[in-house]
């Protein structure tokens, strides 16, 4: 403060900034910087511009004046024609449709549909039992329900008459997330392995002791393997759980001709029936479909391909040259030829390998073959996860004196396969789009579902609007996969920075 | 290390064989191996149990009968009375020759949209995103289908080519574009148009040779060649010449509506085409992230060094960015090469006649011989994706950092 | 997901192995069903309604059969099946018959180890054409582009009648009767090709069906008839003469409307009577009912009122009898007696 009588004007608080020249802040700026930067880009934005604005016009007349209620295309038309409109999609037989294209011909719960929202015309006709119930006139009963189902709007279909499939794949979301989201409690993991049993029970119905004793058979295995494994080591345990597997579920007096004793499944599912009978109505794989099919496809596929994926890759890694041969030769094959030649398999061929008299559904042969070869891609995303992890991992794991499998279980296949879950993910996104290839043997998938509804007079000769609902229906489920398992590796690599 | 104490030698206890490390995996083996052999010979048994209990056989030669069904496309002759063997080599031919197109505009589209992707107009790599986003979320059967369904009903009919039929043919009327196809002229091979191509041949031999030469050059003293320049002259004038001299020998037969179609020239399927595009666009969504990725891989101070050396912009793309990135793209753009490949047998759908449609479909219908015919189909393809995955592995050993 | 039914099954086909061929009879009433192997979708022979049930003429002989076994029309498990899978999914046993506007060849009755058991519909290949292209016969079809389906006998009949006829074609295949509909629409083929009656039912639906015609030539047969597995007679034998019973029907007029009324007493015409079970055995000789025929004829109905409940000239696809009338009537359809 020396000089201060010599300085004429000290200021004594900051300037406020002053406000950029035009031209160089907000939108503007942004734009110049990011969209008109120079001849070429601005030549570039002009021309996508164009190029989206062209699409839109073409497109979205037709959409936005789409007609929503018509019974047949024909209608259809006259409405487009009754409207002036050039060009109108035909979205009616969406709107007729829809639950046909999710759920293919799965047959609705029509006793709690009526039951609920058809009380009068049901006590009409005699009450529940004498409608659906044992020795009920069929053709009857198929025009009651068809007459009902013309009454109640197709939400209301949607909502209780597919409350089966609607509840198994809430519960399917319930099971996953604590494989996707750690920071879900871990005892969530129990529910997820229960799931499987759950969810066959609710898509095909027939005994819940069905399903039950399978897995009571699968847990007692285990345990006996377990106990067993105690006292008599490794091999010992293992011996005892396939053991224990082969009397529960196989027959293996049927080499001597010996039936009826073995297996033990039908005899404890026979019992638990006839103590406490409990089920819902069973219903049989031809009838699935829709965008159902490709979920519990591609969901079974991927479930139950983890396991043999992850053996696999674990043995493609083998010291073993024999190991290491059989698994890269199954892997390679696999994945050399086409899915859908594999599907030709399934529907044409599996029944000449497997013993005469077999029989397997469509569906499930499907599922076999779809596992298989998922499995090999599983494989190879787990084998991606594995050489990923450090080798001082499994060095580690050597040197605590642990042996193979202990070292695989508690220190490497956990890290390994949380690397690995983006790719399972994308292993998954891509084999849910593949069911689409199930038209091809004859199974109703959404697209084998536009077929067979073209195939009805009234709709006839529509295909835009199908294709356009199907196309919508895959994006969405897949898009929002990608999402995540996009989220996830960012996460991951957060991780290990 | 002086004294080793060996343990004193025992003799070989058969406990050892599940207790001793050193023999345990020998005996997983064999018990694996034998399991193997065991499960091979049921499916082999029940196989023959099944076959026998139709009264079927197993055998090759219906594929040397009579096929009975005509080709559309054909890259070799074939007829209704050829066999069924030379039906299966015809669409042999037609999967390669899909896959082959599919696989370079599925590259051209791939790394556009990759590099636009990344491209800081916000309205380019918002359309692009979309683009990725929009083909790899949803079925390729179901693209393969909108593709077919627009190129038939956005492409005029051949009859609309006729007087008032408000469409006509582009290019100086050499190359029309109908629902049916492309119909693009077809060279006719006069005499002395062997020598025209010779020379051809040659000039592009001579190309090659100059680039050599004037790289070896460059590097010995710095001097740079107007290559460009020399080698555009090089492709065009000794062909052309050679063209004038011999009395123009090569003439070309143009389209022509006629009767119910185009006659002449050369028709592109409008199947060939919807099945070529709607391959390539799907494939060049999953390498566009390739090259993306592969470009974001390379780190950004490998750029900042180039540009402190003074190397300009896009010669560091070419010398410092890209030669890093492929060695990151390449191998996973193959094995989308191969899923293209494996993808085409959807050819079906649009009704182009690949492996998978005659020898898969067609023969296998008409002779009842499914076992055949699937069996030699998986071994096609086997074949074919043994030998894209061989290349692959050639040049991943062939561009692995040499470490020392 | 499924490991569960995977293993059960697998049990299950421990406990079955070892059974016999030759008894579909017996599985389809222990199962309570019966599997029909029918088309994914052609107007008026198979089609799902808005409900999921299937509707049309091939399908209504699955019903019949159903009621002939079970006694309930609607006991019918329908497989879709493409061209392509329909023989292997029946000589598989994935489905008890095959009703799928499927030709009966010498080829697949042999060397396909399948039965053709008879006819329900005489069929021929033809041509639909555009009006305006002027053509009034397949002969002059020279250089055209021709839409065919497939896995189907129609490619081969094609192939032979241009080669015959010395003309050259342009084959373009579509995998489904939709698919060569919006091809053929939208001019990318000048010709449409398959069985007379697909083609009829296709161009019914068309916006503007006059502007299409069906040239006269017939260029093959096409006997489609439902097909079981080769060397179970008795099976074979109950699909036959339910077809028969319901042709026969025809033409002794009985009606599901008086089939009651005519089964209630003997009638003054013995082949009726033993028909609908009033006199003889018939029934039990298939191991049928006595009124097995009476219950088909009631549920479903004649030939006569099938065929025009699904395919006649009254509906949408718009079919004449023609080859299909009653042998008295001038056609084909000649049910052997009921003796």
């Amino acid at each position: 403060m020396t000089n201060q009588s010599s300085v004429a004007f000290v200021r004594r608080d900051i300037i406020p900034p002053a406000p950029p020249p035009p031209g160089q802040a907000g939108v503007l700026k942004w734009m110049r910087e990011n969209l008109f930067s120079s001849v070429t880009n601005t030549l570039l934005t002009i021309l996508s511009i164009y190029f989206i604005w062209s699409i839109l016009a073409a497109i979205m007349p037709w959409t936005l004046n789409g007609v929503w209620v018509a019974g047949s295309l024909t209608e259809c038309r006259e409405i487009r024609d009754a409207r002036g409109l050039e060009s109108a999609a035909c979205w009616a037989v969406i709107n007729e449709r829809w639950l046909q294209l999710l759920f293919g011909f799965y047959p609705t719960d029509d006793r709690l549909l009526s039951s609920l929202f058809y009380a009068e015309p049901l006590a009409a006709a005699g009450g529940l039992e004498a409608v659906f119930g044992a020795g009920s006139n069929a053709t009857a009963r198929i025009e009651f329900v068809n007459a009902m189902k013309a009454d109640l709007s197709n939400l209301t279909i949607f909502f209780f008459g597919y409350w089966r499939p609607l509840l198994a794949v809430a519960l399917l979301v319930v099971a996953v997330a604590p494989i996707l989201y750690a920071s879900l409690p871990r005892r969530l993991l129990l529910f997820s392995l229960a799931y499987p049993f759950i969810g066959v029970f609710l898509f095909w119905g027939g005994s819940f002791w069905g399903p039950m004793t399978v897995a009571l058979g699968l847990v007692a295995a285990l345990y006996l393997g377990r106990v067993v494994a105690g006292g008599y080591g490794l091999l010992g345990g293992g011996l005892a759980a396939v053991l224990a597997f082969i009397l529960f579920f196989l027959n293996p007096l049927g080499v001597v001709g010996h039936t009826g004793l073995f297996p033990l499944f039908p005899h404890v599912k026979g019992v638990l029936d006839s103590v406490m009978p409990l089920g819902l109505p069973a219903i049989p794989s031809d009838q699935f479909g829709g965008f159902m099919l490709a979920i519990i496809i591609g969901t079974a596929g991927i479930v139950l391909s983890l396991p043999i994926g992850i053996l696999l890759a674990l043995g493609r890694q083998s010291t073993m040259p024999f190991i290491r041969w059989v698994c890269v030769t199954f892997i390679e094959v696999i994945r050399g030829v086409p899915l859908i030649v594999w599907l030709f398999v399934a529907s044409t061929l599996l029944k000449y390998f497997l013993p005469p008299g077999s029989s397997f559904d469509a569906l499930l042969r499907v599922i076999i073959l779809v596992t298989l070869f998922a499995s090999a891609y599983i494989a190879e995303v787990v084998r991606g996860g594995l050489a990923a992890l450090p080798k001082g991992q499994y060095e580690a794991a050597d040197s605590l004196g642990l042996d193979y499998w202990k070292s695989m279980q508690l220190i490497v296949l956990p890290q390994a396969l949380k690397i690995s879950i983006p790719g399972i993910v994308n292993t998954f996104i891509g084999l849910f789009k593949d069911t689409t290839l199930v038209v091809f043997v004859g199974l109703r998938d959404p697209l084998g579902l536009t077929n067979a509804i073209r195939a009805t007079g009234e709709w006839n000769g529509i295909y835009w609007e199908l294709y356009i609902f199907v196309a919508l229906l895959f994006f969405t489920f897949c898009f929002f996969m990608s999402r995540y398992s996009m989220y996830l590796e960012r996460k991951l690599q957060t991780d290990r920075r | 290390m002086a004294e080793v104490t060996l343990p004193p030698r025992e003799g070989f206890r058969l406990s050892q064989l599940l207790y001793d490390a050193r023999y345990r995996s020998l005996t997983i083996q064999v018990v694996a191996a034998m399991m193997l052999m065991l499960s091979l010979a049921w499916l082999v048994d029940n196989t023959v149990q099944n076959l026998a209990a139709l009264g079927k056989d197993f055998s090759f030669a219906f594929l040397w009968s009579t096929a009975g069904y005509d080709i559309n496309q054909q890259i070799i002759p074939f007829t209704s009375q050829d066999t069924h063997a030379r039906a299966a080599l015809v669409g042999i031919l037609n999967t390669l020759l899909v896959a082959f197109m599919g696989c370079i505009l599925a590259t051209v589209i791939g790394v556009l949209a990759g590099v636009l992707r990344l491209s800081k107009n916000f309205v380019v790599s918002g359309i692009m995103t979309f683009y990725v986003e929009a083909m790899r979320n949803t079925p390729l059967l179901i693209w393969i289908l909108i593709v077919f369904a627009v190129m038939t009903e956005a492409t005029p009919q051949p009859r609309d080519f006729r007087e008032g039929g408000g469409a006509s043919m582009i290019l100086w009327d050499s190359v029309a574009i109908s629902n049916r196809g492309v119909f693009v002229p077809k060279p006719l091979w006069g005499e002395g148009s062997g020598v025209v191509i010779a020379v051809f041949l040659l000039s592009l031999a001579a190309i090659f040779v100059l680039r050599r030469f004037a790289r070896k050059r460059q590097e010995q003293t710095g001097q740079q060649l107007p290559v460009f320049r020399l080698s555009l002259a090089l492709f065009f004038v000794p062909a052309l010449l050679a063209f004038f001299v011999m009395g123009r020998p090569i003439t070309l037969e143009l389209p022509e509506l006629g009767g119910f179609n185009f006659v002449g020239g050369i028709q592109v399927r409008n199947s060939l085409i919807a099945l070529w595009l709607a391959l390539s666009l799907y494939t060049s969504a999953f390498i566009a992230e390739i090259v993306r990725s592969g470009i974001l891989a390379v780190s950004r101070g490998q750029t900042e060094a180039a540009f402190a050396l003074g190397i300009q912009p896009n010669r560091t793309m070419q010398l410092v960015i890209l030669p890093q990135a492929l060695r990151v793209i390449i191998p996973p753009l193959i094995s989308q090469f191969l899923n293209l490949t494996k993808n085409s047998s959807l050819a079906l759908a649009v009704g182009y006649m690949d492996v998978r449609s005659t020898l898969g479909g067609i023969t296998i219908n008409q002779t009842g011989r499914e076992i055949e015919g699937i069996l030699l189909l998986g071994t096609f393809y086997l074949i074919v994706s043994l030998v894209i995955s061989s290349l692959m592995n050639l040049y991943n050993s062939s561009v692995k950092l040499k470490e020392r | 997901m499924k490991k569960s039914i995977f293993l059960g099954t697998l049990a299950v086909a421990g406990l079955a192995a070892g059974l016999a061929s030759a008894q579909t009879m017996a599985d389809v009433q222990a199962r309570g069903t019966l599997k029909c192997g029918s088309n994914e979708g052609l107007a008026g022979f198979a089609a799902p309604d808005a409900n999921g049930n299937m509707q049309g003429f091939d399908v209504s002989l699955c019903r019949a059969i159903a009621v002939a076994v079970l006694g309930d029309a609607q006991a019918v498990e329908f497989v879709p099946l493409t061209s392509q899978t329909r023989f292997t999914a029946l000589a598989a046993g994935e489905v008890d018959v095959l009703v799928r506007n499927s030709t009966w060849t010498f080829s697949r009755d042999t060397d396909l180890k399948l039965d053709f058991v008879g006819v329900n519909y005489y069929d021929g290949q033809g041509f639909m054409v555009r009006k305006d292209l002027g053509v009034s016969s397949a002969r002059e079809l020279d250089g055209a582009t021709v839409c065919i389906q497939t896995g189907t006998t129609t490619e081969l009949n094609l192939a032979d009648f241009f080669r015959v006829n010395g003309i050259s074609y342009e084959p373009v295949p579509v995998a489904t009767n939709a698919e060569g509909q919006q091809q053929y629409l939208a001019g990318a083929c000048d010709v449409y090709t398959t069985d007379v009656s697909g083609l009829a039912a296709t161009r019914a639906t068309f916006e503007n069906a006059g502007d299409h015609v069906i040239l006269p030539e017939i260029v093959s047969k096409e006997p489609l008839g439902p097909v079981v597995r080769h060397g179970d007679n008795a099976w074979g034998d109950i699909v036959r003469w339910t077809l028969n019973a319901m042709i026969a029907a025809e033409e002794y007029g009985v009606t599901s409307a008086n089939v009651a009324e005519m089964a209630a007493a003997p009638t003054m015409n013995p082949e009726i009577n033993r028909l609908l079970g009033t006199e003889g055995e018939l029934g039990a000789m298939i191991g049928l009912s006595k009124d097995w025929a009476v219950q088909v004829i009631s549920a479903v109905g004649n030939y006569g009122e099938v065929f025009e409940a699904h395919i006649g000239e009254n509906t949408p696809v718009g079919l004449a009898r023609g080859l299909n009338a009653q042998w008295t009537n001038g056609g084909l359809l000649y049910s052997p007696p009921f003796r």
